[in-house]
């Protein structure tokens, strides 16, 4: 009997009062944006924030529940903005939104901040001691944030993502206990690996994600990933790929998985985090229906109903309903 | 395909031009609000205070009254009110159409927000959007009066989509709305507008919408009516030459920024519409000598004939600080003009216009 867990990619929205409080506090200039050494009132502030994200998703009835990342200005470029060996170039855009992040510029071997490990551990505390939700780390997956940054250590780029690889891998070993860990790798279908490159993403995925004991989930959105690189995935050792249902052609994702199987889990992006129009929970459940059916072998041990992107594309009030949306979606699987 | 440029651009020629050749001089459209201007809009939302909508209009119209002189003084031969009236680009059209809601800001980077609209229902034509606003600039103006407006394209893309199957289905059903608009503008005096498309410049593989989308805005449009159309800094050579068959009569470019790197992108083959080169940069706070700004020009010169060329800012200058916005803009009619005379004696050679630089 396979198990429905609602979660989402995390990468929240801040609330409608954080985004004045915070932008009265850093400024809107390049130059204020977070660099992981925040004076005492910003810290206090983003600690308010954390504890309404969590808040938000305990009130939705979710199953995992994330830290929220309100301080990633830099969305998944995060953990290398806050690194050192890293310089923030210009503002580039942000794969195909009209979002923009600084450029990460390693001009050495980075090393772990902890950064997000003590983010997490902020969460964990808030957590209630209940079975019945758990902590769900988030972090860039290796290739993506290669792809995202710009190298400028001198070394060749399959040595540059082993270094990214290293650099998450301490990342995820700074972490506390989470029951599971998301990695977000949009950069699998927006820059799809090529041939060669495709066998080491994935030996870069697999060091990540054996750095952690918890379920790792590798997810990627904006569409299907081609065939050879999600192949080639599949060597990792992971317990899930997240797959976009919402973006681009959702039976290629269904036959990669048909053609070439996939883990045990499988996570599912059947809510758009990038439209306010807010699904229905039968809609939600659907959409998880119509992917299980194709498939001709007995159900995954794990699917996890989750929104396709990040959440921060939207306004507050939108991002709420679809934590709702999400969770009352698997109410109805069960 | 191209409209008829030669037709339409003569009119904006003032009686008391001084030299033979002519390029037209324009801006892009925004331009710094007076800081009390931006506090009045503060103001009006204060329960506390007693300055009402009524207050912020008069606001409003004194605003547009002072940025329309201020451009006249400039030199300019076609002016803006600067959109002293308008917030945000895709905002303030979203208020005017039906079909359009909101919900609250959303991140485009870092505390940058923008308060994105989402379409919840098929978009109509309801009350004008920029009747009055070009009916107001017009009676106070000299000089001819330009109207910006933000293209479907963008309207449609820098937004939410919850009532069309695409967005292409959304574009092309604002651009039919834009072509009832321009069409009351022309109605009410209008010659000059502005299609303003950043959003084509971070997704220039979809010209072919935007190109669909202005065969609607156009339809039906005299030829006397002249349709300029603005897209910001990208990679140009992605929409060239395709855009040579856009039914516009000028193409708006903003090359200044990346040093003229990409003039060449639009020298083969021959550039179709009439050009409208940014010759200041919108993004630096130091203003542009003149002699700079002359050089800049003569980079046009090296895609388009005189007759072909119109001067403008790279983009809208609202970002600037005021009295910069206007030394650049002083200083590009002041440059404009000492090319125009260099032309009439023959002291450029049209086939190598930097050859002296």
């Amino acid at each position: 009997m396979t198990e429905r867990v609602a979660t989402t990619p995390g990468l929240f929205p801040l609330p409608d009062w954080a985004k004045e409080t915070l932008s009265d506090l850093k400024g809107h200039q390049k130059g204020d944006l977070l660099s992981g050494n925040e004076g005492p009132e910003i810290v206090s502030t983003y600690a308010d924030v954390r504890s309404e994200l969590i808040d938000d998703q305990l009130d939705a009835g979710l199953d995992r529940i994330v830290e929220g990342q309100a301080r990633w200005d830099d969305m998944i470029a995060h953990p290398l903005t806050v690194a050192d060996g890293v310089e923030t170039g210009g503002i580039v855009r942000y794969y195909d939104n009209n979002n923009f992040y600084r450029d990460p510029r390693v001009v050495s071997e980075p090393t772990a901040s902890g950064d997000v490990a003590e983010e997490l551990a902020s969460a964990s505390d808030q957590l209630p001691a209940d079975d019945d939700v758990a902590l769900q780390a988030v972090l860039p997956g290796p290739y993506s944030l290669s792809e995202l940054a710009t190298n400028e250590t001198g070394a060749d780029a399959e040595a540059f993502r082993e270094s990214i690889a290293a650099f998450l891998a301490a990342e995820v070993e700074a972490l506390g206990d989470h029951e599971t860990l998301f990695l977000l790798e949009p950069s699998l279908v927006e820059q799809p690996p090529e041939d060669g490159v495709d066998a080491q993403a994935s030996d870069a995925i697999d060091r990540v994600a054996s750095a952690t004991d918890a379920d790792v989930v590798v997810h990627t959105y904006w569409g299907a990933i081609p065939e050879k690189p999600y192949a080639h995935l599949l060597d990792a050792d992971i317990d899930a790929v997240g797959l976009d249902l919402v973006t681009g052609d959702r039976d290629d994702s269904v036959y990669n998985v048909q053609e070439y199987g996939a883990p045990d889990s499988v996570a599912l992006g059947v809510v758009d985090g990038q439209n306010t129009l807010v699904e229905e929970p039968e809609t939600i459940a659907e959409r998880v229906g119509w992917f299980e059916e194709q498939l001709p072998v007995g159900g995954f041990e794990t699917t996890y109903v989750t929104s396709n992107t990040e959440l921060f594309y939207l306004p507050e009030n939108k991002y709420q309903a679809k934590l709702n949306a999400l969770a009352a979606g698997v109410e109805v699987l069960s | 395909m191209v409209r008829v440029p030669d037709v339409n651009r003569d009119q904006f020629r003032p009686k008391s031009h001084p030299n033979d050749h002519f390029l037209l001089t324009t801006v892009v459209g925004s331009y710094p609000k007076p800081k009390w201007l931006n506090r009045a809009d503060d103001l009006v939302d204060d329960p506390d205070s007693k300055f009402d909508a009524d207050d912020l209009a008069e606001a409003h119209d004194d605003a547009c009254r002072l940025i329309t002189h201020e451009h006249e003084r400039a030199g300019l031969d076609t002016v803006v009110d600067g959109e002293m009236r308008r917030n945000e680009m895709v905002e303030f059209f979203a208020h005017r159409i039906p079909g359009y809601e909101f919900n609250g800001p959303v991140k485009v980077w870092g505390h940058n927000y923008f308060d994105k609209p989402s379409v919840v229902e098929p978009v109509e034509y309801d009350e004008p959007w920029l009747v009055d606003e070009f009916e107001f600039t017009s009676d106070v103006a000299e000089r001819p009066v330009k109207v910006p407006i933000t293209g479907p394209y963008t309207l449609g893309f820098w937004a939410f989509n919850e009532a069309y199957e695409t967005t292409e289905d959304l574009v092309y059903d604002l651009a039919d709305l834009v072509n009832e608009e321009v069409e009351a503008l022309v109605e009410a005096g209008a010659q000059y507008i502005q299609i303003d498309e950043p959003a084509l410049a971070t997704t220039p593989e979809d010209h072919a919408i935007v190109h669909e989308a202005l065969d609607r805005i156009t339809a039906g449009i005299d030829d006397d009516v002249r349709i300029g159309l603005h897209v910001c800094y990208g990679d140009y050579s992605r929409i060239y030459p395709e855009l040579n068959e856009f039914p516009i009569d000028e193409f708006d470019v903003e090359l200044c920024n990346g040093d003229y790197e990409q003039v060449e992108v639009f020298t083969d083959p021959d550039f179709e519409p009439d050009l409208a080169l940014g010759v200041v940069d919108a993004h630096t706070a130091e203003v542009e000598s003149v002699a700079e700004i002359k050089r800049n020009i003569k980079q046009g010169l090296r895609i388009v004939p005189p007759e072909k060329l119109t001067i403008s800012p790279d983009c809208g200058l609202k970002l600037l600080p005021r009295e910069i916005a206007y030394g650049k803009t002083e200083n590009m009619v002041t440059a404009v003009r000492e090319v125009e005379a260099e032309l009439d004696a023959g002291e450029i050679d049209l086939e190598n216009p930097l050859a002296d630089e």
